[in-house]
């Protein structure tokens, strides 16, 4: 033990003895380390905020989106066909086995006003059951319920941003907002969520009953998708696969035709999202791994320089008694010490330039701690893989050649 | 009298390309403990290979070493290591001290691969003992670029005594310093031995061989002439004698 303290303090004075040297050495190293501590932070930030995304769609949550429609070969994008109907959404939940909630859906954006203030946003017609399977409880004020779908009823639940918009400072709720000039009463307004991980504001809608949607603002008879709540995950593939069959039915769609309508599965856009930031990932790794290699080969390069610089050195050691194993171990910390230096060095920079790339880009970054570890243990681990044949020609040098060597 | 250093029909040979070299060629000699041998030679004489075999730095290609009644004629590189380590100490014609290192850490490096682990108090306390005993405790903090040739000599010799070897070896001890400096050193080796060190030396110089009690000449590989010196210098009266006649050409005050 005395022995390898010893040994680092011989290490650490050779080190400093060429201050110059072994910061460029470890440069390598600090680029390497500090590419995949900053890499894995952008990756990490990038799956957290798709999987905060992914989760905030709601649990266990398929999504029917009505066909598309083709006219003169323009063809309108899911949904635009207005191919599901409230018999749809009612048949899902009655017939399906597993389904515990489901909300009907139209969307369109206008524009809305109270008083003298006016803006453009989203319009969401959607069941009360929206709140509870997208996990987006009312902050202030009520939801509206199953009397007021039925009644089609003129009220409505805001997003902060629509308050902040349309009634600055005042309270929102019992107020009125004219919506396509239909006036809406204001019953709640929900959590504020912030931004969405493309930069869009979450909190910019209005959410009423899909029926007051349907007949008072968009005056249309078909809904634009349904969000349908299966019991628990393992149900997602047999419910989804039951709409399929049971739409197909409803729409009298004849074997060999196709869907009109599309259904998907939190798990299948989970995967589709998840997929590219691996893709991302490894890719990013791979050329960090790469800038590790190259660090660890400056690092050995400049151990058999050393090496053969203090030939006289190592000789003088082993004359006194030094066995080879102590010249080994010398010169395996040495490298060790250069590589670990560059890997905490690293470690900062990579925690520097993910904070940085985090600032600039409003993209935010998530180093986790295990990394910084697997960082440590990695650039320890290059140190030794670089460091051992500089190491072992050292300690298998012939005291009276090593000696007499000029 | 128990002999530090037996040889036995010590040959080496050594295997260049197509042509053996014969660079000790049967060399049998004792050295008790208490003696001051030099052993002196040509160069070719095979004199520097012996002495790397006495070293346990290289291994006789035939014969039996028996150092301290130990035989390292066989021993690996390890045990050869530790052997140089507890039993000899080493002085160098070029110093050999580690360069930008103190004194003080110069005469501790033993210690470090030594097999009785000492605390690091032990170490410095021995280190500054063995420092006092060449009379330079007061230069332990200086690093070899700041100490005179006779004195980073000493902190060698310093090096070399403190794990209480056996035996001292000094190869060409003088070869790099001034006649008056070498007297000094000499005087350093003459106390050591007055206090029962054994040491043997390898030396060209006649005058300097003259220091020690016993000469071995050495020529094609062979002890030609091992005989007892008659007429013994002594270091403290040399350095006067020298110190007199400077003072008579005015050279110092």
């Amino acid at each position: 033990m005395r022995r390898i303290l010893a040994t680092l303090k011989i290490a650490g004075r050779a080190l400093r003895r060429n201050k110059l040297r072994t910061l460029l050495t470890t440069l390598g190293m600090i680029i390497g380390v500090g590419a995949v501590i900053a890499m894995v932070g952008i990756g990490n930030g990038a799956k957290s905020q798709i999987e905060a995304q992914i989760a905030s769609m709601g649990q266990n949550v398929v999504l029917v989106f009505s066909g598309s429609f083709s006219r003169g070969g323009v063809r309108s994008g899911w949904g635009g066909a207005g191919t599901l109907t409230i018999d749809d959404s009612e048949g899902i939940l009655r017939e399906i086995p597993g389904v515990v909630a489901v909300s009907p859906e139209i969307r369109t954006r206008a524009q809305i006003a109270a008083g003298s203030q006016n803006w453009n946003t989203s319009i969401q017609g959607e069941s009360p059951e929206y709140f509870d399977i997208r996990q987006w409880p009312i902050i202030t004020g009520s939801s509206f319920t199953a009397q007021d779908v039925r009644s089609a009823n003129k009220v409505a639940v805001i997003g902060k941003t629509i308050a902040d918009q349309l009634f600055p400072g005042e309270d929102p709720i019992g107020q009125v907002v004219r919506v396509k000039n239909v006036p809406f009463i204001i019953l709640g307004m929900l959590t504020p969520k912030g931004l969405s991980v493309q930069g869009q504001d979450q909190d910019d809608l209005i959410i009423v009953p899909y029926t007051s949607a349907m007949k008072r603002v968009q005056r249309v008879t078909t809904l634009g998708s349904i969000i349908v709540q299966a019991a628990k995950p393992t149900l997602l593939n047999p419910v989804q696969q039951q709409i399929i069959e049971l739409l197909r039915q409803n729409h009298k769609i004849t074997p060999g035709k196709d869907d009109d309508f599309t259904v998907r599965n939190q798990q299948e856009i989970a995967e589709m999202a998840t997929a590219q930031s691996k893709t991302m990932t490894l890719l990013l790794a791979a050329i960090a791994m790469v800038s590790l290699v190259v660090g660890g080969i400056g690092i050995m390069n400049i151990m058999l320089v050393s090496v053969t610089e203090r030939t006289r050195e190592i000789g003088i050691r082993m004359a006194i008694g030094a066995r080879g194993r102590d010249i080994l171990l010398q010169f395996l910390i040495e490298a060790v010490t250069l590589s670990l230096i560059g890997g905490i060095l690293g470690i900062g920079s990579g925690f520097g330039v993910s904070k940085l790339i985090a600032a600039k880009t409003s993209w935010p970054t998530l180093v986790p701690s295990e990394w910084v570890v697997y960082a440590f243990l990695v650039s320890a681990s290059v140190g030794i893989f670089f460091g051992f044949y500089p190491a072992r020609k050292a300690s298998q040098l012939d005291p009276i050649d090593a000696l007499r060597y000029e | 009298m128990n002999a530090v250093i037996q040889l036995q029909e010590v040959h080496k040979i050594y295997h260049t390309g197509s042509v053996d070299v014969h660079a000790v060629r049967g060399v049998s000699a004792e050295i008790q403990a208490g003696e001051f041998v030099a052993i002196m030679g040509a160069s070719g004489s095979g004199k520097s290979t012996l002495m790397n075999i006495i070293g346990c730095l290289d291994r006789s290609t035939k014969g039996h070493y028996l150092l301290d009644g130990t035989d390292v004629s066989q021993l690996n590189r390890d045990a050869l290591a530790d052997i140089r380590n507890q039993k000899i100490g080493f002085i160098f014609q070029g110093f050999n001290l580690l360069s930008r290192t103190s004194a003080l850490e110069n005469v501790e490096l033993p210690m470090l691969y030594s097999k009785d682990h000492l605390s690091g108090r032990e170490q410095r306390e021995r280190a500054t003992n063995a420092l006092g005993t060449v009379g330079l405790a007061e230069r332990a903090d200086h690093h070899p670029n700041q100490l005179s040739g006779g004195q980073q000599q000493r902190v060698a010799i310093a090096r070399a005594l403190v794990n209480q070897p056996a035996l001292l070896l000094a190869d060409e001890p003088t070869g790099n310093l001034d006649s008056q400096t070498s007297i000094e050193i000499m005087g350093v080796f003459q106390s050591l031995n007055e206090k029962g060190m054994t040491i043997v030396m390898v030396t060209h110089e006649l005058d300097i061989a003259r220091y020690t009690k016993r000469n071995l000449i050495m020529r094609d590989g062979r002890i030609v002439s091992d005989t007892p010196v008659a007429q013994r210098l002594n270091a403290e009266t040399e350095l006067r004698a020298l110190r007199d006649a400077q003072q008579a050409v005015k050279l110092t005050v």
